[in-house]
């Protein structure tokens, strides 16, 4: 991921300061939630539902090489023609060696994060290919030319006014509405046109089932039906962790991830591809190609703790809850996946030195596990990456990359104090008259800005336990 | 392909999985209710009218006389159907009979390149389902050379007939009974309303890419 500046400390403070962001990621954030409970309103079913979800995400997980083999001979064996990736680079460029071959130069797309983890749009437009995101909140941020801001709702951090204006700017004679229906259906107008020329259609995964080779879709729009079946060349990328065992693996999943993503019972289409389009059939892509990428999930499988993180069917519940998300919006993370899945993946995805600093924005609430559909236990995750930081010893990519030499000193020093109790009485009777002297600048900056100054005791506990007795009954 | 790329991620892989080996809980799996059929129609009814899709239930004698009620109503111009197929034919009969105010019938005319632009210009299209979810209301289709993937999506209204026996409680039950396993066709659907979003400000609405429309004939 391009991200060389990311700067998190200032990400936050303008995010915070954005009041016009904060109410439009109160009111959605507030509203996703009360969806959601409505919808599991029989704590006792969902807790069976998390229990299934859970254990099938593990079983795949646990057999992935295994399962990825059977999904690529069947796939193969129906039509489809798998290609795998180990880095975003080498995705893109099996997407433009398809491109190529069929002389094409318009894609429609339907919503996929891994395609963002790839950062595909601006590889072909810097290409000069004509690439159009259909997803209508994918859209949104297109011509806007930002990135999504949440996993399942992409432009939440708009509100209307923004939509309107934006639509009124960059869309030909259109004039500005704030009416939802009316920008809905510019959209629609204008990318009906889009779904008539696309030449090829791209699409992301939700789960692939490796028994029958079949590619799982979900959504409400009908977009992503659309790029798999109207065009004649469809390609689907994919994370290589999304396969599934078999068929009857997907109906609780399904359950799961429509009702933590949008509290629906179901999606408006759970659209399922086993070919292309046979002999006789009338529609559908004439070739279907699927995009295996690994991009360090690989790598992250080899930890059964971290490995958890391969869990997650990209519902979106652990932003909705994160208290740390829902003020600053997904943009402040820097990176594509935010909020506390993002959180987690990204730093072992890019490594700890380039974005080690997100498992900072957590309270440690746990609001994040108590709502995953497939009991990721992110805030166990985050403590680690936050210990992997400093730890020399770690696994992630990256670890021990925040030590630093004033870091290691102050416990030594710490550590030897503690030790000798000659030290220990001296260090806790300087703290007692220094402490209150020490200025709002340097180290303790950071601190101050929005705390109180710690205060010191005159007397240590010892000296007073000395002096007073201790009073027992 | 890139051999060598898929080689290195394998051999990633097979040392991963033996190093990070974890416990795979084995849970109960769902009880699948056991629902008549007079409670799976209402259920899917229920589910599916809460969504938006328009749901009928009528008499199979007379269907195609709902049928004609309900695009005469709507002023349709044209009519997407499938020929050669039970409901393709009853329709046909049903035109011949009386077709008075009625849209007249289409036919997906060879495949999607040549006639791309007359479906995009469709006003409505009829399809059969292969079955109904109770549980969570959703048709089941499967589409075929007869009634191609595109005409339950690409015109503005979507109607779909549905035999009130064909409806399954849940969606694991539609699986196994029908041995899904052992063979998925090009493609299988659910879908349960008219195409939607709430992209903006979360506020729902329906119509975005495809139906603005589902009516659902169930026929009992």
């Amino acid at each position: 991921m391009e991200n060389k500046d990311f700067d998190f400390q200032d990400n936050i403070s303008k995010a915070l300061a954005n009041a016009q962001l904060r109410r439009n990621l109160k009111f959605a954030m507030g509203s996703m939630i009360q969806k959601r409970k409505a919808l599991f309103s029989d704590p006792e079913e969902l807790e069976k539902l998390r229990n299934m979800g859970s254990a099938i995400r593990r079983r795949a997980l646990s057999r992935l090489p295994e399962l990825l083999e059977q999904l690529e001979k069947k796939c193969t064996e129906n039509g489809i023609q798998v290609h795998w990736a180990e880095t975003a680079e080498e995705a893109n460029a099996i997407v433009l060696s398809v491109m190529q071959k069929h002389n094409a130069k318009r894609m429609i797309k339907g919503k996929s994060m891994v395609s963002e983890e790839m950062h595909l749009n601006r590889f072909l437009l810097d290409r000069g290919f004509h690439v159009m995101e259909t997803d209508l909140g994918e859209y949104i941020i297109q011509l806007a030319g930002e990135k999504p801001s949440h996993i399942i709702a992409p432009a939440i951090h708009k509100n209307r006014d923004e939509v309107g204006r934006l639509f009124h700017e960059k869309i030909p004679d259109t004039p500005y509405t704030e009416v939802v229906e009316e920008l809905n259906a510019i959209a629609r107008k204008t990318l009906r046109e889009e779904f008539y020329k696309g030449e090829v259609g791209l699409s992301g995964v939700n789960m692939a089932v490796a028994e029958t080779g079949t590619l799982c879709l979900v959504e409400n729009e009908g977009n992503g039906r659309m790029c798999t079946t109207v065009p004649p060349v469809h390609i689907a990328v994919m994370g290589l962790e999304k396969v599934v065992e078999k068929l009857a693996d997907v109906p609780p999943l399904l359950r799961l991830l429509t009702g933590s993503a949008t509290g629906q019972l179901i999606s408006t289409y759970f659209n399922m591809i086993t070919s292309p389009r046979k002999k006789e059939e009338k529609d559908g892509p004439k070739e279907v190609h699927l995009l295996l990428l690994d991009n360090g999930r690989s790598a992250i499988l080899a930890d059964p703790q971290l490995r958890q993180t391969l869990q997650c069917i990209r519902c979106g519940a652990c932003l909705n809850h994160c208290p740390v998300y829902t003020r600053i919006g997904g943009h402040a993370y820097g990176f594509v996946y935010t909020g506390p899945i993002g959180a987690v993946l990204t730093p072992q995805m890019e490594g700890l030195k380039k974005a080690g600093d997100l498992v900072t924005a957590s309270s440690l609430c746990n609001a994040c596990e108590e709502v995953c559909p497939v009991k990721i236990p992110l805030p166990e995750i985050i403590r680690r990456l936050r210990n992997e930081n400093y730890d020399e010893k770690g696994l992630a990519s990256g670890h021990g990359c925040g030590k630093t030499l004033a870091e290691t000193l102050v416990w030594k020093g710490w550590e030897l104090v503690n030790r000798h109790p000659g030290l220990n009485a001296l260090g806790t009777k300087m703290a007692g008259i220094f402490g209150p002297l020490l200025p709002e600048t340097g180290p303790l900056k950071a601190w101050t800005s929005v705390r109180s100054k710690p205060q010191f005791a005159r007397k240590s506990l010892h000296e007073r336990v000395k002096e007073e007795g201790v009073d027992h009954e | 392909m890139n051999n060598a790329a898929r080689e290195r991620i394998f051999a990633r892989l097979r040392q991963a999985v033996r190093q990070g080996a974890v416990s795979v809980p084995k849970p109960e799996s769902l009880t699948i209710p056991q629902w008549n059929q007079k409670e799976k129609v209402e259920k899917l009814k229920k589910h599916m009218e809460a969504v938006r899709a328009e749901v009928h239930v009528v008499p199979s004698a007379n269907w195609t006389e709902t049928l004609k009620e309900i695009v005469r109503k709507r002023n349709l111009s044209t009519l997407l159907y499938a020929p050669e197929t039970e409901i393709g034919n009853a329709l046909q009969s049903a035109w011949n009979t009386d077709n008075s105010g009625l849209p007249a019938l289409c036919v997906y005319e060879g495949e999607i390149e040549g006639f791309k632009e007359k479906l995009f210009g469709m006003d409505a299209a009829v399809t059969s389902t292969l079955g109904g979810i109770a549980e969570t209301g959703a048709l089941i289709l499967r589409p075929d050379e007869k009634e191609p993937r595109l005409m339950s999506l690409v015109p503005p209204v979507h109607i779909a007939v549905l035999e009130a026996g064909k409806i399954y409680s849940t969606f694991a039950e539609a699986m196994e009974k029908g041995a899904w396993a052992k063979g998925m066709p090009t493609n299988a659907l659910l879908i349960s309303g008219p195409s939607k979003t709430a992209d903006i400000e979360l506020v729902l609405a329906f119509g975005i890419h495809g139906p603005k429309e589902l009516i659902v004939l169930v026929l009992e």
